[in-house]
């Protein structure tokens, strides 16, 4: 179990890095959100592994940290409506320039500063 | 008396919301809500101050739940005059956009203005970790809608680049955030100090790995080389006034550096030992040579600002990073000065690229109000570039006289007083560029009948350089301030004791649980 969550982070956060290094801003899109995937997992994780337990005092013996499930849903609800101000700003980019590229475009010696 | 320490967040909360709704067609009524809101804040901020001078540590549970199941604000020397600094700023920067009528130029200035202060407000009065994080969101996603303000293709893209990079730092909090919580369980500060203090020396693995990741998240807040790259594009970009109410952001991210670095990691904390000798001072010394580098080598005049604001944050981390009282206190002073110096000169360059063809450093014919707008610059220039007789001065004399206390005196008189020569050549450049040779072109046959700049944006940006002019005279107060908050930061203990003990909800609890 442990193996599997953490090589679940290890991998999403890997690929994540990879697309936010691309150019264009689609693919960096998509690699913040596998980002955020990765990172709630890992807050997830960060109350302990339990299986099957309640997230909350009982007369049981076992229960799971209901900390980390609050975080975890904090950080859904800014990290979704983040991911959503960010495809608008791209798109809006995208059409007023037609071009998708993340970088600054190059400067002209010639003329005055960024074209 | 305590239930003042939530006003300053609640103020903007409910004020931004019914610009929103009840004035959204109506921008007079916007802007007496939004002058009068940040007056009201100013107010606040003030009283906090005053009330906090002789060494209170106010505490604010939400819900009246007890620390550190709760959330709490708290209020200290600190805390209360980042509140007090914010307003002032937010004040000044909001009579220069509607002087200069930036707010009508696009929807819902008025209302993210708001919005943004609400944000800052609350990272600085924060007593969670985690509530830190929400707080830094909040005024993140308010400074996506003020950068974009207004539109236009460049802006709309280094508004991407901007915003990405802010998410992948949200990120990296995140992580620093989920680490902290699997070592110690807790992420409430003053809780934190205690917990982390008690991590014996064969454990340190995952806290010295969580304090860095929140050095790092930090940093880029603070935009310290090597991590400053979103910051020339998007504060060049963005809207005059808006670069301006950012000048206070990175300064958010100083804050947070010293925060949580005198309490939950203090200096001689085993687990995070070296991190700020031989980790954040190289780099500070970097971005502060780097940055005024960038001034002498910007083409454009607002790449020469943004790339002064991170000279400058060079220098504010320079003086944390030798981590005594005499620098904590150094470094607080020349915060105050930075924030007033930056946002001055981002207002300035907005009131030259107002009618300007362009802000690329050559020879155009003059702006309007050239005399006045010249004179501005050369005061704010002074300021930044640290020469006497203004705040700059003083700030880097405290900062030169906490370096000359410690072991690396020589590398950083060095940098700092090199650093500062480079910067005072490069607004030499600058200035004599605009205003000098403009008066050697003339104005082509394209050239506009322009207005001259606004009375109260020019007063607003003189306002600025009067604090500044304050700072100075009043230097010796200020300074004595500072010193006290330094030393309020380097005995967290009755912080600690105020925030665990205070009884509320769920402190002491029932028989048989």
């Amino acid at each position: 179990m442990e193996v599997l969550v953490a090589s679940a982070i290890g991998v999403m956060t890997a690929a994540g890095l990879y697309l936010v290094m691309r150019m264009r801003t689609f693919p960096v899109i998509l690699g913040m959100s596998l980002l955020t995937y990765a990172v709630n997992v890992f807050l997830f994780a960060s109350g302990r592994l339990t299986v099957g337990a309640p997230p909350i005092l009982t007369d049981a013996e076992t229960y799971t940290d209901p900390l980390p499930q609050a975080l975890v849903l904090t950080a859904i609800v800014i990290s979704f409506g983040m991911t959503a101000v960010v495809v608008m700003i791209a798109l809006g980019s995208y059409l007023g320039s037609n071009d998708d590229s993340v970088n600054d475009p190059p400067v002209d010696e010639d003329e005055e500063g960024v074209v | 008396m305590t239930h003042w320490l939530v006003a300053p967040v609640i103020l903007p909360a409910m004020l931004a919301p019914f610009i929103v709704l009840a004035a959204r067609y109506h921008i007079g009524i916007q802007r007496v809500f939004s002058l009068a809101g940040t007056l009201a804040l100013i107010a606040i901020g003030a009283g906090l101050v005053w009330a906090t001078a002789d060494g209170t540590v106010m505490l604010y549970q939400l819900g009246d739940w007890a620390a550190p199941f709760g959330i709490v604000l708290v209020g200290d020397r600190l805390s209360a005059m980042m509140v007090l600094l914010t307003a002032v700023l937010g004040l000044l920067v909001l009579i220069y956009s509607i002087g200069s009528e930036w707010d009508a130029r696009g929807n819902h200035f008025h209302a993210l203005f708001q919005f943004q202060l609400m944000g800052i407000m609350g990272a600085f009065l924060t007593g969670d970790l985690f509530n830190l994080f929400v707080f830094f969101e909040v005024l993140l996603i308010a400074s996506y809608g003020l950068m974009i303000h207004a539109g236009g293709n460049e802006r709309l893209r280094a508004g991407v680049q901007y915003v990405l990079f802010n998410l992948l730092g949200s990120t990296l909090f995140l992580f620093a955030l989920g680490a902290i919580y699997a070592e110690t369980g807790t992420l409430n500060m003053a809780d934190l100090a205690l917990r982390a203090d008690l991590i014996g020396e064969e454990a340190t693995v995952g806290i010295r790995v969580a304090a860095v990741l929140l050095l790092l998240v930090f940093a880029i807040k603070a935009a310290l080389v090597p991590l400053h790259f979103w910051l020339p594009s998007s504060y060049a970009e963005a809207p005059g006034p808006v670069a301006a109410l950012f000048a206070i952001m990175t300064k958010v991210g100083a804050y947070a550096i010293i925060r949580v670095y005198t309490m939950i990691f203090p200096p001689d904390l085993a687990a995070t030992d070296g991190l700020f000798s031989v980790w954040l001072q190289p780099a500070a010394l970097l971005s502060l040579a780097l940055g005024m580098i960038g001034v002498l080598a910007a083409k454009k005049l607002d790449r020469l600002v943004a790339f002064a604001v991170i000279g400058s944050m060079g220098m504010v981390l320079v003086s944390i990073s030798m981590f005594t009282p005499t620098s904590i206190a150094a470094a607080l002073y020349y915060i105050i000065h930075s924030t007033l110096a930056g946002a001055a000169l981002f207002l300035i360059v907005d009131l030259v690229g107002h009618s300007r063809a362009s802000l690329a450093l050559r020879a155009m014919p003059p702006v309007m109000g050239a005399a006045v707008i010249s004179g501005l610059f050369f005061a704010a220039a002074i300021a930044m570039a640290g020469l006497p007789p203004l705040s700059g001065f003083i700030g880097k004399l405290l900062i030169l006289d906490a370096g000359y206390q410690t072991g690396s005196a020589g590398l950083i008189w060095t940098v700092i007083l090199a650093s500062s020569l480079i910067a005072v050549v490069g607004f030499g450049r600058a200035g004599s560029t605009v205003f000098w040779k403009a008066n050697s072109v003339e104005a082509g046959e394209d050239a506009g009948f322009k207005d001259a700049p606004a009375t109260t944006a020019l007063m607003a940006v003189g306002g600025l350089l009067a604090l500044s002019v304050a700072l100075t005279v009043l230097g010796g107060y200020v300074h004595d301030h500072m010193i006290a908050t330094a030393d309020q930061l380097f005995d967290p203990a009755p912080y600690i004791a105020t925030v665990t003990e205070t009884p509320g909800k769920l402190s002491t609890p029932a028989e048989g649980y």
